[in-house]
């Protein structure tokens, strides 16, 4: 894809003036990383770090119908949802996998809001237009309209609080409030994807240059970094955070992802609740785990599993871990060496190298 | 900026080499640790190791992502920097110098006649 093609935020000039390095991630051309990945993974953990993470997609439902459609895509309870609160769900096919995993923001009991991924966001609109056609209420992609930015890290509500007139305190994890960032329209939840506290921010792409800027500079005595998408995914990654692509995709189960805790069999019918289901019942062949190298090597992305010398899988996320400076990773494993301490071999590069099944989240911030 | 120092060979694979009589040290270049960014991880040869020209001898590893060692002369191992097991952070720190890989006893320094001298392996990155 030639450089003209790719897409830009509303941000592109910014990074571009912070000296970060582009790349083409799914079609956009996006921040990798600005002073060094491990300089901004530590930012957010231990001061705050700023994302632009506007090539998420953002896809709303509104009408009398709007619940009954989400209840019927999601893999979640979307009716136990206030108005300001936000919950994590699967969007799935009638066999329990992937077509996506995303967030869903009940605004109002007929207008939902939806962040789901870059890359997934025009399949994601049109599976939804698809498969609920019965259903009164309109479905609208409306990515356009925002720049989504993520502060995060234990310092993000101090260096955001004067920029608006929300009390942010008051806003719990996973909840989020309408209100003005800089005196422009903004919804601010407290979600991310980070594993650290900290906020989302949907406002309108014209303002994005002025809070963006606006928060680099108040964030300066505590430390702030831009951070890219290297970053992003270590820090996800020591989360235990799942990336769609790498460790759930439309050949993986929610189960099989260990979330059972965003299944909710008992909500009423939702697409692949049937396979989900009837799955739970005979019970799981593989499922998603933690691992950590015990030999030295790293064992990354797509790098061969081996049990007693045989193939079972490959690494579906490996990477360093800049916080806890371990070499870790998450990898389907059959159920005979889920348990921790279970260990396999990981082909790296040729070179047979031992590791072992861990607790997760490998990371988690003290409350 | 990336420094080009003068008293290097240089290869178009980003290694330099630092001849004295028949034995080199050998590193990656300043320009190539900026690109690689946060090295975590250096992977080296045993010493008594032979490569011929060119052959990849180790890895390094940032963040993100591995990149092959290449040796710029035909040479045996002498010697490797022990020091990058626990503080591969220097050959970000210092590429030319404590960030060192190897050393080697060239076997024909000749072969050091055709790397590129300073000023050319600076045109070349520019391009």
């Amino acid at each position: 894809m030639s450089h003209e093609q790719l897409k830009r935020t509303a941000l592109n000039n910014a990074h571009r003036q912070l000296g970060a390095r582009m790349i083409d991630f799914g079609g956009w051309d996006m921040p990798v990383t600005y002073a060094g990945t491990i300089d901004e993974h530590m930012a957010v953990r231990t001061g705050a770090g700023l994302f632009d993470v506007s090539h998420m997609g953002e896809i709303e439902v509104r009408g009398a119908q709007a619940l009954a459609l989400v209840q019927h895509i999601t893999t979640n309870d979307a009716s136990k949802l206030q108005i300001g609160q936000a919950q994590y769900a699967g969007l799935t096919t009638p066999q329990g996998t992937f077509v996506d995993d995303l967030l869903v923001h009940k605004l109002s009991d007929e207008h939902y809001f939806l962040c789901v991924n870059a890359s997934n966001t025009d399949k994601d609109f049109q599976w939804i237009v698809d498969n609920t056609k019965e259903f009164d209420a309109e479905v609208e992609n409306t990515s356009g309209k925002y720049t989504q930015i993520a502060l995060q890290g234990p310092r993000a509500l101090e260096i955001l609080q004067p920029f608006t007139n929300v009390d942010l305190g008051a806003i719990k994890y996973y909840w989020f409030a309408n209100g003005t960032i800089d005196g422009v329209p903004a919804i601010i939840a407290r979600t991310g994807y980070t594993g650290e506290d900290g906020f989302e921010l949907y406002i309108d792409p014209n303002a994005s240059e002025q809070i963006w800027n606006g928060l680099l500079e108040a964030g300066k005595p505590v430390g702030i970094q831009p951070c890219g998408l290297a970053a992003r995914n270590t820090l996800r990654l020591e989360a235990k955070m799942a990336l769609y692509g790498n460790d759930i995709d439309d050949t993986t189960t929610v189960y099989e992802a260990d979330l059972a805790w965003i299944v909710k069999l008992n909500k009423g019918d939702f697409i692949g609740r049937d396979a989900l289901a009837r799955q739970k019942e005979q019970g799981l062949t593989r499922k998603l785990v933690g691992f950590e190298m015990i030999e030295r090597g790293i064992g990354r992305d797509h790098y061969p599993i081996l049990i007693a010398g045989q193939q079972v899988s490959q690494v579906s996320s490996g990477s360093p871990a800049p916080y806890l400076k371990k070499n870790i990773g998450l990898a389907y494993l059959p159920m005979s060496h889920v348990a921790i301490g279970s260990q396999f071999q990981i082909d790296v590069r040729g070179k047979l190298t031992a590791a072992q099944v861990v607790a997760t989240p490998f990371y988690k911030r003290s409350a | 900026m990336a420094t080009f120092p003068d008293n290097l060979s240089y290869t178009k694979d980003h290694e330099w080499l630092r001849l004295s009589g028949d034995t080199a040290y050998v590193g990656i270049t300043d320009f190539a640790q900026q690109s690689l960014g946060d090295i975590v991880y250096v992977e080296l040869p045993k010493v008594g190791d032979t490569f011929e020209i060119s052959d990849p001898f180790g890895s390094v590893e940032s963040v993100k992502s591995v990149n092959e060692l290449f040796i710029p002369v035909s040479g045996e191992v002498l010697e490797v920097n022990e020091a990058l097991a626990d503080a591969p952070e220097l050959v970000n720190n210092d590429p030319y110098r404590d960030g060192w890989m190897i050393k080697i006893k060239v076997v024909d320094t000749t072969e050091v006649d055709g790397l590129l001298s300073a000023a050319e392996y600076e045109d070349f990155v520019k391009e």
